[in-house]
């Protein structure tokens, strides 16, 4: 199998879904001739032509209506947004439109559209280009939130959000695009939304993350078991909606959890999930629910972000910590 | 002859659209003096009869582009990050801004480094912002400009509001707002440029047209005919000037700017210009546009223009020419030198300036991360 990138991948699964579904329509910015800034959709115009690789007027609010509007008519849209700060002038789309429109109408329209966008810091990107702020998007109902970690999850995931009914917002962690490689095979296989992956079984402690901070937590764990200390690390996947059965059930084994997330802690997604095991696994903890995040300020430029990121070290502290309850 | 219905509706519904009356009618301006081989079109306006001026918009052409220059040589050798260089748009920047008084503000998208350099911002606080580090936009100059826009086109409501803030306040400033072709799709455009038109408010919108939006050529953006005409759905003048003439960017400017400071409203200038270059150091321009298309447009370029009208005129020699780019190149030295010998702030200093006073929980993080230091 050909070791791929995991923006590679990402082209891969576009170029795939196209294949098989006329229906499916790319469009964003740039995504044409140039292939997208980060060359996500390569080539896709010279093979599918310009009506289904649409380069935009430069509007983000136009891309995510656009995607409303052609879903509602039964297209496959997947739209581009450049960055994840270039996001928040489709929130009008996906809160009001996207997210409901199957409620709205009892089923009458569906949304069956895909929004990509890069995520996360740390590629000393310029200003708004470092956004981490899913949980915004993940308190929407019947909005999907979608972060894969791999190449190989960014393939099987995004098919599977184009091929879902439903609105999903595919969040692409921007430093792993060409810093992961893995081998995929471009067989059209999609992965389970909606379902947490244990990267790694473990038996003291539950690390749970997502994107493109769990390879600071993949590390974490490997210094940890250095010391003996065995982690189980899960790749949230999905965030909306998120699979608290994994999250429980691995909590009731090792009876500590460390949630790590790149966004700002306050109101962040690890709260949710803190919360979650608070209510239902109170009896099974040994130890405080922790998180390890981002701090609760503006992503800093260049100069002071990898400071802002959790690091392995600031990880394997809080573990150590929690293991210190017995 | 049966005189079906179908015939007889068409003919008689064309005929009610020839008698409609026509209740406006609208037209857009161009505006250039100086032509790609330096020779004068029409009688000068009169500020660029001015010799002081015409050299003083020269220098300031000169200084950008040799300035870009060294900003691209920092970011290839990873001194600098992403930087948007203006490279055949220099006649814009200090077109507009030279028309400006200090008292007016000027809201800029990330690619008028020129407007702010010419406003007194300096080129150690450039390249620190595009180095990554906050302090860049806590800059020199007039302490009421706004800091480069990132986000396309967002920075217009912002004219809008301050325009209104003047207004309300009977000063007579005016909001200066300048972006990209691309930014003309945008609501947020849109949107201030109407409420301005609404409100008569002293803002002039700029629009760099570069005719690329990265690789979002002009007429995948728009099928208008020219930017300019935006403003008529607005209620205001929009204007053409040729971009790259820097005479005509400066009058157009003069004139939009007095006739808002004088009450009479926004108004729109469209600068048709050229961007020679990459869209930033992160782009390749060679991926979606033709080496010939490029060629042509430095044939029109503004810096050469400018150079050969001021030579014609025995206002400009080569002696002249060697002076200003070793001074401009000094300037640039000395600023680079300053860049590069600025310290990263503390880490724990992200969180300055997050609030007016940090809340007690912030404070405890910004604690944390102090703690972090390598002693
Ligand atoms: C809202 C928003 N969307 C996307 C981007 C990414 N982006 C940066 S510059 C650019 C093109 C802008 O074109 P234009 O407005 O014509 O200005 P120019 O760069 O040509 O000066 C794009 C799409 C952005 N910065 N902001």
């Amino acid at each position: 199998m050909p070791e791929v990138t995991l923006v590679e991948a990402v082209n891969l699964a576009l170029g795939r879904a196209m294949e098989d579904d006329p229906s499916v329509v790319v469009l964003g910015e740039d995504v044409g001739i140039n292939g997208g800034v980060f060359r996500a959709t390569v080539g896709l115009q010279k093979r599918f032509g310009p009506e289904r690789v649409l380069d935009t007027p430069l509007a983000e609010l136009l891309i995510s209506g656009l995607c409303v509007g052609m879903a509602a008519q039964g297209l496959r849209p997947v739209g581009e947004i450049q960055f994840m700060g270039f996001i928040y002038p489709c929130l009008d789309q996906l809160v009001n439109h996207a997210s409901r429109m199957r409620n709205r109408t009892q089923g009458r329209l569906t949304c069956p559209m895909v929004l990509r966008t890069p995520h996360g810091a740390g590629i000393r990107a310029p200003e708004h280009h470092s956004e981490s702020t899913e949980a915004m998007l993940a308190h929407i109902p019947g909005l999907r939130v979608v972060m894969p970690s791999s190449p190989e999850s960014a393939y099987g995931l995004l098919l599977a959000a184009i091929r879902d009914p439903d609105p999903v917002v595919f969040l692409e962690p921007t430093r792993l695009y060409r810093a992961a490689k893995g081998e995929v095979e471009d067989n059209g296989e999609a992965l389970p939304l909606d379902r947490a992956f244990v990267l790694r079984d473990g038996r003291d402690i539950t690390m749970i993350s997502w994107g493109a901070v769990l390879k600071e937590t993949a590390a974490a764990a490997d210094a940890l078991s250095d010391e003996g200390i065995s982690a189980e690390v899960i790749d949230l996947a999905t965030l909306k909606p998120y699979d608290e059965d994994t999250v429980l059930r691995s909590v009731a084994k090792t009876g500590r959890c460390i949630i790590v997330h790149e966004a700002a802690r306050t109101g962040g997604f690890g709260a949710e999930i803190a919360a979650t095991v608070a209510e239902c696994s109170l009896a099974s903890l040994l130890a405080p629910v922790t998180r390890v995040t981002g701090y609760d300020t503006i992503i800093p430029m260049a100069r002071l972000e990898q400071h802002y990121m959790p690091s392995v070290d600031r990880i394997v502290t809080a573990a150590r910590k929690l293991c210190q309850f017995r | 002859m049966g005189g079906g219905i179908a015939w007889s509706e068409s003919v008689a519904s064309n005929r009610t659209n020839q008698d409609l009356p026509v209740i406006a009618r609208f037209d857009v301006r161009y505006r250039n003096y100086l032509a790609p081989d330096g020779s004068i079109n029409r009688p000068l306006p009169a500020s660029a009869s001015d010799a002081k001026v015409l050299i003083a918009l020269y220098r300031s052409m000169v200084l950008v582009r040799l300035f870009d220059r060294k900003a691209v040589a920092l970011q290839r050798t990873g001194r600098l990050g992403t930087y948007a260089v203006s490279l055949g748009q220099e006649a814009v920047s200090p077109g507009i801004a030279s028309a400006m008084r200090e008292e007016d503000v000027l809201l800029p998208s990330y690619r008028d480094n020129g407007a702010l350099i010419w406003r007194g911002v300096k080129l150690e606080e450039i390249l620190l912002f595009w180095g990554g580090d906050e302090r860049g936009s806590h800059f020199s100059g007039p302490t009421n400009d706004f800091p480069f826009c990132v986000p396309v086109g967002s920075q217009a409501p912002h004219a809008a509001g301050v325009a209104y803030a003047f207004k309300l306040r009977k000063e007579p400033r005016v909001a200066v707002c300048m972006f990209g072709d691309g930014a003309t799709s945008k609501g947020d455009v849109y949107e201030a440029m109407n409420f301005a038109g609404a409100h008569k408010l002293p803002v002039v919108f700029v629009a760099t047209n570069n005719q690329w939006a990265i690789s979002v050529p002009l007429r995948l953006q728009t099928s208008c005919e020219t930017l300019a005409q935006k403003a008529i759905a607005a209620g205001f003048t929009g204007e053409q000037v040729d971009g790259s003439d820097v005479l005509a960017v400066r009058a157009a400017a003069e004139e939009a700017i007095t006739a808002a400071r004088d009450g009479n409203g926004p108004r729109f200038i469209e600068a048709v210009t050229y961007r020679l270059g990459d869209h930033t150091t992160s782009d390749d321009a060679s991926r979606y546009r033709s080496p010939d298309e490029v060629q042509a447009h430095w044939k029109k370029e503004p810096i050469a223009r400018l150079r050969a009208y001021l030579v014609g005129q025995k206002l400009w020699s080569k002696l002249d020419e060697e002076r200003l780019s070793a001074e401009c190149n000094e300037r640039i030295e000395a600023a680079v030198e300053h860049y590069l010998t600025t310290a990263p702030r503390r880490r724990e200093t992200m969180f300055d300036h997050l609030y007016a006073n940090l809340p007690e929980v912030y404070a405890a993080q910004r604690r944390e991360l102090a703690g972090g230091h390598d002693a």
